[in-house]
């Protein structure tokens, strides 16, 4: 896959940053966390959605940052923002009283219903691998409107079950999912390396929807512990524009610090 | 800071040194290392490489925390041996998420028996800690909500850009927790870049986070934030952070720094020293000042 992408002219990563950006057409508060979803922001204000807010954890509303932040607290999102407020204010007046329109998660490990988990590999308390934990993920899963997942493939990434769920996503029961009364709808969709995803509105069940090119449903199946739901319609993702490579790689991640 | 840590931070205490990537006291860290104090409960939302640090001193014995990483860079390695190999000792922790624990903060500074959030549901998080609670709300929705205990620290220790010499304290950029943290500790230090004139604090008194009311020790402490930032003086040193990973992840690399850069140096002054002028010149940002207010003269 990674030499058909050099063939193509673009990495994976630049392909999942481009087909997240696109995701956030007409969005206005985007909660962001770092790294991937920073660049898929700063992408899509600059082409498909310039009235987009940046919002940070960290207390900032509106951030114009002149350099690649290098946490969710650099003070390069301070200089020039909107608003910097406290955590509190943050977490409460935005996030629980919905103002936030899409926020980004990952996690070390998600199921078919786009339940996270970021705290530990193993049992909790006995950890093979201690993960960082929340943070706001858990709070953040259940108030933005929508959540947007970026995360690489793998088996053992896309897991059949969780080893704890630290940020919920659907439950598989629908009926039940409409009854909980969250700002959130939960996860929309999920970009990988390999293609991108939506939840069945029936189910709730991550599907298939594009495959990037020069992927085959093998690959996807290959990296994912469940047999994958896959739409009628299957596509192919669009690949990256020249407009969007240029600013990737001259404006947003000259360094190719999260896009090599 | 050697006065205020050997007169306000005891032994078996819960200390939050707080600040959101920003306004991180490192130097209030590394003296209570140097001081030898033990079995301390550190508090902290992210324990970032502060706490790494001061877990590799050997100073804690629980932590209590939201999210537990190098921001931006990943795992905070003497942490995760004391969690998942016991190496040297076991580690107690205690966790929440974010808004879980700025809740505690506020909750503490409000002195209220607990805070209601929406948040946690169905996550497996009140599962591992007994003190996120559901409760239902008394009035006429029944809301289904979570409460979290408050938290008052013993000892909280903040830092801030500048301060007066009673400890009035006033800060710009990300906030984190700092207000909140220093109305819930018992016991207050405030750490600043600079002690101003009370008439500077007065100029712009909404500036103000911290009053000197609540505060026990003011310490002056240059570069004390190092290697986080404080915004308009100095950058994060992001080099630092990214080789901490390296350092972390070896229990004797570690102890060769914490005996070069701590317990090697009797003041933070000495660490500033050590590092030289031109790393500092480095860090400094381009000037980017505010406007004015007219606050009016109403005599």
């Amino acid at each position: 896959m990674s030499e058909v992408a050099q063939e193509l002219g673009y990495s994976k990563s630049e392909i999942m940053i481009a087909a997240s950006a696109r995701q956030l057409a007409g969005v206005r508060n985007c909660f962001v966390g770092v790294g991937l979803p920073n660049i898929v922001c700063n992408l899509a204000q600059r082409t498909i959605a310039p009235e987009l807010q940046l919002v940070y954890e960290s207390g900032v509303f509106g951030a114009r940052p002149e350099r690649l932040p290098l946490s969710i607290g650099d003070p390069t999102l301070v200089s020039g923002a909107t608003a910097v407020t406290s955590m509190y204010e943050l977490f409460a007046y935005y996030l629980q009283a919905g103002l936030i329109d899409v926020a980004f998660l990952g996690g070390a490990q998600i199921d078919r219903f786009g339940n996270l988990n970021t705290t530990v590999i193993g049992a909790y308390d006995k950890p093979k691998v201690r993960l960082p934990g929340s943070g706001g993920a858990c709070e953040i899963a259940i108030h933005a409107r929508q959540i947007l997942v970026i995360m690489r493939q793998a088996q053992r990434s896309f897991v059949e079950k969780l080893h704890f769920r630290t940020s919920p996503g659907h439950s598989g029961d629908p009926a039940h999912d409409a009854a909980r009364g969250w700002n959130g709808s939960g996860p929309t969709s999920v970009v990988t390396d390999l293609g991108t995803y939506v939840f069945d509105e029936g189910s709730g069940e991550m599907t298939l929807v594009t495959m990037h090119p020069g992927v085959g449903l093998e690959d996807v199946r290959a990296n994912m512990g469940w047999e994958p739901k896959v739409a009628g319609d299957l596509g192919e993702t669009p690949a990256p524009t020249a407009e969007e490579l240029r600013l990737i790689r001259e404006e947003l991640d000259p360094g190719g610090v999260y896009t090599k | 800071m050697h006065d205020a840590v050997r007169e306000l931070v005891r032994d078996g205490d819960t200390v939050a040194i707080e600040g959101f990537t920003h306004l991180i006291c490192f130097a209030a860290g590394h003296e209570i290392i140097r001081q030898g104090r033990r079995d301390l409960t550190l508090a902290r939302m992210t324990p970032d490489v502060v706490y790494d640090q001061m877990v590799a001193g050997g100073v804690a014995s629980k932590l209590i925390f939201s999210w537990l990483g190098n921001p931006g860079v990943g795992s905070l390695h003497a942490i995760r041996r004391r969690i998942e190999e016991q190496d040297p000792a076991p580690l107690e922790i205690e966790e929440y998420s974010h808004f879980g624990m700025v809740c505690r903060y506020v909750a503490g500074a409000s002195n209220l028996p607990f805070f209601p959030i929406r948040s946690y549901y169905e996550s497996d998080i009140p599962g591992v800690n007994p003190n996120i609670v559901p409760m239902t709300s008394p009035y006429e929705d029944a809301a289904e909500v979570y409460v979290v205990p408050p938290l008052q620290p013993d000892v909280a220790i903040v830092h801030a850009q500048r301060a007066d010499p009673s400890g009035d304290a006033q800060i710009w950029g990300l906030l984190g927790c700092q207000k909140e943290a220093a109305f819930a500790g018992k016991r207050v230090i405030v750490v600043c870049e600079e002690i101003v004139p009370e008439s500077t604090i007065r100029q712009d008194p909404n500036r103000t986070a911290i009053p000197s009311a609540v505060v026990d020790a003011v310490v002056e402490e240059p570069f004390g934030c190092h290697p986080s930032f404080v915004q308009g003086y100095y950058d994060r040193d992001n080099a630092f952070y990214l080789d901490w990973d390296r350092i972390a992840r070896d229990p004797e690399t570690l102890e060769g720094w914490l005996d070069e850069w701590v317990y090697g140096l009797a003041t933070h002054r000495e660490y500033v020293e050590k590092w030289g002028d031109a790393h500092w010149d480095e860090l400094r940002p381009e000037g980017a000042w505010s406007g004015q207010v007219n606050y009016g003269r109403y005599a």
